[in-house]
């Protein structure tokens, strides 16, 4: 028997009872179709009538058929959510001038972060969208994306519970009208994860480490400060976001522990780009690329020589930090120079 | 030519998402016209234009927006033909949540934005149920969180609808939409004889022929009454 039929026999609580994911499709059905749970679909169905179906703008055969791809989309899902991606290899392409790109292959690591310097223009939109779209020499730039070393999945094209990339940027905010838990909450039951209470834990505590000042599960998200809202999105991307890339796009420099926050990262396997100018944070990644008029001009490595740098640029960092403490505490800053 | 219908709430991005999908199409050497249909008032035109797209628009005035686009699509694509595009875009607003001026066997987009908070997918009717693309944008102005909510909730809508997401500002992601929007083997002739995915709203009464007064007798034809009895979800 098809498993259209199958579906049709059965009632929305066996259905639940079988596919708990479900919960997510039954809770998008206009009100008052599925009425009574324990009757059969089939059932169900019949009695919508032209009338309701016209007022509600519901599709009974249409219905059916995205029910029975709904279910099949998770179980594929499931599949792929179980194949962590460990390296991204970037083929080279060329530039906006046709002039092809200098380098043989780059890769990034899960738990590595590359930084990506380039005047805005220069072709960081490009270089995203060729690796969220896994490009296969597809795309304006010609560029090919491994995963993994191989040749990806199209899924990742277009599956939609499963995106290759996260970002994170200065202008993101928070719109929802939630307390911290229940928009946890909200982020968790869509991810449909197991022990989700554990991991909003964890991820409260997380943001409460990178933030300078501490917030409760109760805090609406809406009042968090900048500080407290990029440490929050920070700490839920490591943790709860599908994605394996995360796109960062600078991180401020006030009211959040930088280096925390890309160890929580990488902590969690994430691959990380972080689009910066600041050499602090440039340096505190594991390579950086090069980008002029939409190509890779060049990838260099990390030296020792410029990590004894950072230690340097991040004791003078800790100090402006404490002055800035101080100013907020009302001190006199001279004494301390 | 191909033919793809794209409709969405008021100021979801269309207009951004089209042109930068237009201009990519357009540097392969692609002919590409629209038509933009809207209510009272648009100045979309004059943007279409601007990026060097022949373009026409409708305004339906006192009329059902929708109604009008069905009334006059037929008559787009015989224009569309006779000028050469390869592909003819039809833009339309959304303006009920209830329709989708979507056409049998013609390719249809719906754009709904992050912004328009997590319960729009469960609001908005057959434009976004039967749409065979979703293109979400805005999603750099909220947290990823906010955007992972949001596109499982269009995902729980409308599971065979492939979901991207689209920056209407940078155009990032409009090289990629754009493949999915032209396809070299289509060649539409003519839309006569194909249906519309879903029926329009069917309303006949008083008001729409004009009446301006309130009140029980002036209320004539297909009327219908709020429920205040009891507590009750339906509509």
């Amino acid at each position: 028997m098809k498993r259209k039929e199958q579906l049709l026999l059965a009632s929305p609580a066996r259905l639940l009872k079988e596919y708990p994911f479900l919960k997510s499709f039954f809770m998008q059905v206009p009100e008052g179709i599925l009425y009574d749970h324990q009757q059969p679909l089939q059932h169900l169905l019949m009695e919508v009538g032209e009338e309701k179906s016209e007022n509600q703008g519901f599709d009974t055969g249409h219905f059916l058929d995205q029910l029975d791809e709904f279910i099949h989309q998770m179980e594929v899902f499931s599949g792929m959510a179980e194949k962590t991606v460990r390296s991204l290899t970037i083929l080279p392409g060329n530039d906006k001038s046709g002039q092809p790109e200098n380098f043989e292959s780059l890769q990034f690591e899960a738990s590595t972060i590359t930084s990506i310097v380039g005047p805005t223009g220069s072709g960081k939109s490009r270089l995203l969208a060729d690796i969220e779209w896994v490009a296969q020499a597809d795309t304006p730039t010609k560029r090919s994306v491994l995963i993994n070393n191989e040749k990806p999945n199209p899924d990742w094209r277009f599956a939609s519970g499963k995106k290759l990339v996260a970002q994170l940027s200065q202008n993101m905010n928070f719109v929802m009208d939630l307390s911290v838990s229940e928009f946890l909450e909200l982020h968790a039951g869509s991810r449909m994860i197991a022990n989700a209470d554990i991991v909003i834990q964890r991820i409260i505590e997380a943001a409460n480490e990178l933030a300078g000042e501490k917030f409760s599960a109760q805090t609406p998200i809406t009042s968090l400060s900048g500080g407290q809202s990029r440490a929050l999105m920070i700490a839920d991307t490591a943790m709860l976001s599908s994605s394996p890339v995360v796109l960062i796009d600078e991180i401020e420099n006030a009211g959040i522990d930088r280096k925390k926050a890309l160890a929580l990262l990488t902590g969690e396997e994430k691959i990380v780009l972080m689009a910066t100018h600041d050499p602090i944070l440039a340096l505190m990644a594991d390579q950086r690329i090069i980008i002029k008029n939409g190509g890779i001009f060049k990838v260099v490595k990390t030296s020792d020589e410029e990590r004894e740098l950072l230690a340097e640029l991040e004791k003078g960092d800790k100090k402006l930090q404490e002055l800035r403490t101080k100013l907020r505490a009302g001190e006199q800053l001279g004494d301390s120079i | 030519m191909n033919l793809i219908t794209i409709s969405g709430p008021p100021s979801s991005g269309k207009t951004s998402v089209i042109l930068k999908t237009a201009e990519s199409l357009m540097q392969k050497g692609l002919k590409v016209g629209a038509v933009k249909f809207d209510c009272l008032h648009t100045d979309d035109d004059i943007a279409y234009e601007k990026a060097g797209i022949p373009v026409k628009k409708g305004l339906s005035g006192q009329l059902c927006p929708d109604h009008y686009f069905v009334s006059n699509i037929e008559a787009v694509v015989e224009w569309g033909l006779a000028g050469g595009f390869d592909l003819l875009i039809s833009e339309s607003a959304g303006l009920c949540n209830r329709c989708s001026p979507y056409i049998k066997e013609v390719k249809a987009v719906c754009v709904i934005d992050n912004l328009s908070g997590i319960n729009t997918p469960k609001k908005i009717g057959p434009m976004l149920r039967m749409a065979d693309i979703v293109v979400i944008t805005k999603g750099d102005i909220v947290s990823q969180a906010e955007r992972e909510v949001f596109s499982a909730r269009v995902h729980a809508v409308n599971p065979t609808a492939i979901v991207m997401h689209i920056n209407g500002l940078t155009g990032q992601g409009a090289f990629e939409l754009g493949t999915l929007w032209y396809d070299e083997n289509q060649k539409l002739d003519s839309l006569k004889g194909k249906k519309l995915r879903f029926s329009m709203p069917s309303a006949l009464c008083s008001y729409c022929l004009g009446e301006t007064r309130i009140g029980e007798s002036y209320q004539m034809g297909n009327v219908r009454k709020i429920n205040l009895e009891e507590k009750s979800n339906e509509a």
